[in-house]
């Protein structure tokens, strides 16, 4: 996983609560493997028609077509647990996106990729994509480090995050090599409850 | 507050089985044993991962496989070499290939025991109470109704399962959902989690494990807790659970997977120690009336955008907050309604009747009843979730009630639910669907879906309409 320490980059706004994992990634495109394609998978019955030509879309023309930060509504992500919906937003260059809540699984899969999800409150949302349609192509940034983004107007605002997935993110560290530190831990727990349960362990 | 540290304090369902689940503690977050992890053709991305960081399936006995997703729903009898798309024969290919690579349980396309992955482990008993279980897809929830925690998870998570046999947790809050009574004539538990969501949002749940509770889902079959657990998700909430009572226990005695003799005894030892203690502490408990509850429909393009078959669709200029406002008339535009126009007046041009949602016997039986009241008026499929749901159906002969309706009586899959096993729907094709998501596209791109129980399905396929099932059940 490629760390992520700090970005300063344009962000594009989406208006919309609840946006689900089948507008960020239709499940058609699920069979496809992590690669280069998935930039154009990204919500891509939303910016493309049926014959491969673009629709009217905010990710569609400059300056957000280069967006590395997306400024979001409440309940992003929410729906289905594929992670291809990260690979798009990955793919098409999204390091970040701020929203007022996440879906459970959607932000899990960001962590994992070395995407950052940030929760902000709905009124520093609703402010920052403002601010971005009265400026298009206005950069924010944010510091995982400090746990601030500093909006197009120049405000911090800090936001919270759960240290080992800060220190994951920071370092680029998948969880396996954390997990394989306890396989004597797991060890010991396996044989306990194999012992508790055997029922389990048939065939 | 740590549960197993005041080991005093009442505990809930959901602390109990969580707390035998642990294996170390780093830094606030737990590593968790994962007894069962499921997955189906979706997993290659899960696959692919292992391979590229050369690991191996740590325990490929706890981890079970299943053609579902891109299994086609008609003319099986040519088995895969059938699928014309090469594209979705891979998947299925795929799938059995890693299963057989890794020594992986596979209950693959030919598989008489074939079917949905939250079909098919209760069938078997591979689901049982106190278990954690790990699926690579979100309705993994559905497994809760045996008092389970079970959960969906992404392709890195999945691949960290498969790898270690567990999977770093934060511990989530917990959600009591209270029902009590006995719900009306023509209410299933379809219109039960439905209304659900239609009060807490599609977002209510999020951050939240979900306990249903009270004298509505004890008087509950599985099949109606597994539909009720399945839709969990749609309430932002990755599990939903129902504590094991003697309704449990009876569906699971003798299922292959179920321990047997003193095994059995002494897993209902353990089972009955699950349910939470009188005076066990939720974070948030929300309570519903059954009698309240109606035939619901989704009008919109989220499954919180539902309301009862009676009612209309919304008003977005009735609305306050701007962004629901905008999102009540962008899904009212996507789905081609009128502000203001009855439920009962949407016209529909296919009926489903199927998925992890409502794809089992008792929904077959439900929709049966119903279509051997007249005839289809519009194309209508019946997919049973499972071979042995489709035999069990076959053999009580609704298959032919069904077929006599003008119903399409097909093969187990998940079919026009997820829409990507060649079943879709065409741009601008309006259905009433017994599935778990009405997003947009989610049934092809630019199709409509109205979620309905499999009764209320079945109705709108002999009107042709969405249409109140205990209208035509009353006349009946």
């Amino acid at each position: 996983m490629h760390p992520f320490t700090t970005i300063t980059a344009i962000a594009a706004p989406i208006d919309e609560p609840n946006v689900d994992t089948n507008q960020l990634c239709p499940t058609r495109f699920n069979k496809v493997p992590r690669g280069p394609e998935h930039a154009r998978i990204l919500f891509h019955d939303r910016r493309f028609n049926a014959d491969g030509s673009e629709k009217e879309h905010i990710l569609n023309a400059e300056p957000f077509n280069r967006a590395q930060i997306i400024v979001a509504d409440r309940n992003w992500g929410s729906g289905s647990s594929r992670e291809s919906a990260v690979y798009a937003l990955y793919e098409f260059g999204i390091r970040c996106v701020i929203a007022s809540s996440f879906a459970d699984i959607h932000s899990n899969n960001c962590y994992k990729n070395g995407l950052l999800p940030v929760v902000l409150a709905e009124s520093e949302c609703d402010d920052i994509r403002k601010q971005l349609r009265d400026s298009p192509g206005a950069t924010i940034s944010v510091d995982l480090a400090a746990q601030t983004v500093i909006d197009a107007k120049g405000k911090i605002h800090r936001f919270e995050i759960h240290p080992v997935r800060k220190k994951c993110l920071l370092e680029g560290l998948d969880d396996i090599a954390r997990t394989l530190q306890y396989r004597a831990a797991f060890d010991a727990f396996e044989a306990r409850y194999r012992d508790e349960r055997p029922w389990l362990y048939n065939t | 507050m740590n549960p197993s540290v005041h080991s005093q304090a009442p505990l809930t369902l959901l602390d109990k089985i969580w707390n035998r689940h642990v294996v170390a503690e780093d830094g606030g977050e737990l590593l968790l044993h994962v007894d069962r992890a499921l997955i189906h053709e979706g997993a290659s991305h899960a696959f692919i991962k292992l391979e590229q960081e050369g690991r191996t399936v740590a325990r490929p006995q706890q981890v079970f496989a299943f053609n579902d997703h891109y299994v086609p729903t008609t003319g099986r009898d040519k088995g895969i070499a059938g699928i014309a798309n090469a594209e979705i024969r891979n998947m299925v290919i795929q799938l059995q290939t890693n299963a057989v690579r890794h020594g992986i349980t596979l209950f693959g396309m030919d598989d008489p025991r074939q079917g949905i992955l939250h079909i098919v482990p209760p069938e078997q008993g591979i689901t049982q109470p106190a278990l954690l279980i790990c699926g690579a897809d979100s309705h993994t929830a559905t497994h809760g109704a045996f008092g389970c925690l079970a959960f969906g998870i992404g392709a890195s998570d999945m691949m960290h399962v498969m790898a270690t046999q567990t999977l770093w947790q934060r511990r989530q809050k917990s959600m009591r959902i209270t029902i009590e009574g006995e719900p009306g004539f023509g209410i299933s538990p379809k219109d039960i989690i439905l209304a659900i969501i239609a009060k807490i949002g599609v977002d209510g749940g999020t951050g939240h494990i979900i306990e249903y509770a009270g004298s509505t889902f004890r008087a509950m079959s599985m099949e109606g807790r597994m539909t009720v657990c399945n839709m969990s998700i749609e309430a932002g909430a990755r599990a939903g659970m129902v504590a094991p009572d003697d309704t449990t226990y009876a569906y699971l005695h003798n299922r292959p997977y179920a321990p047997k003799g003193a095994q059995w005894d002494a897993a209902m030892a353990l089972w009955r120690q699950l349910p939470s203690d009188a005076g066990a502490r939720f974070d948030r408990d929300v309570s519903l009336n059954a009698a309240d509850i109606a035939p619901m429909v989704t009008w919109g393009t989220n499954p919180q955008q539902g309301a009862p078959v009676t009612g209309v669709v919304p008003d977005p200029r009735a609305i306050q907050d701007p962004l629901t406002a905008q999102e009540v008339a962008s899904a009212i535009d996507y789905q081609a309604l009128t502000p203001g126009m009855a439920l009962s007046d949407i016209q529909v041009d296919r009926v489903f009747i199927g998925s992890c949602t409502n794809g089992r016997i008792e929904d077959i039986r439900a929709a049966a009843a119903v279509a051997r009241l007249g005839k289809a008026v519009v194309p209508a499929w019946v997919v049973p979730g499972s071979q042995l749901v489709k035999r069990q159906a076959e053999k009580e002969g609704l298959d032919a009630i069904f077929t006599a309706a003008g119903f399409e009586w097909r093969e187990p899959g998940c079919s026009l639910c997820t829409a990507i096993n060649g079943d879709q729907l065409r741009p601008g094709e309006r259905c009433a669907s017994t599935s778990n998501r009405n997003f947009k596209g989610r049934q092809g791109t630019g199709g409509r879906t109205h979620l309905v129980s499999p009764a209320m399905a079945a109705a709108a396929a002999l009107k042709g309409r969405l249409t109140d099932v205990r209208d035509l059940l009353k006349n009946a």
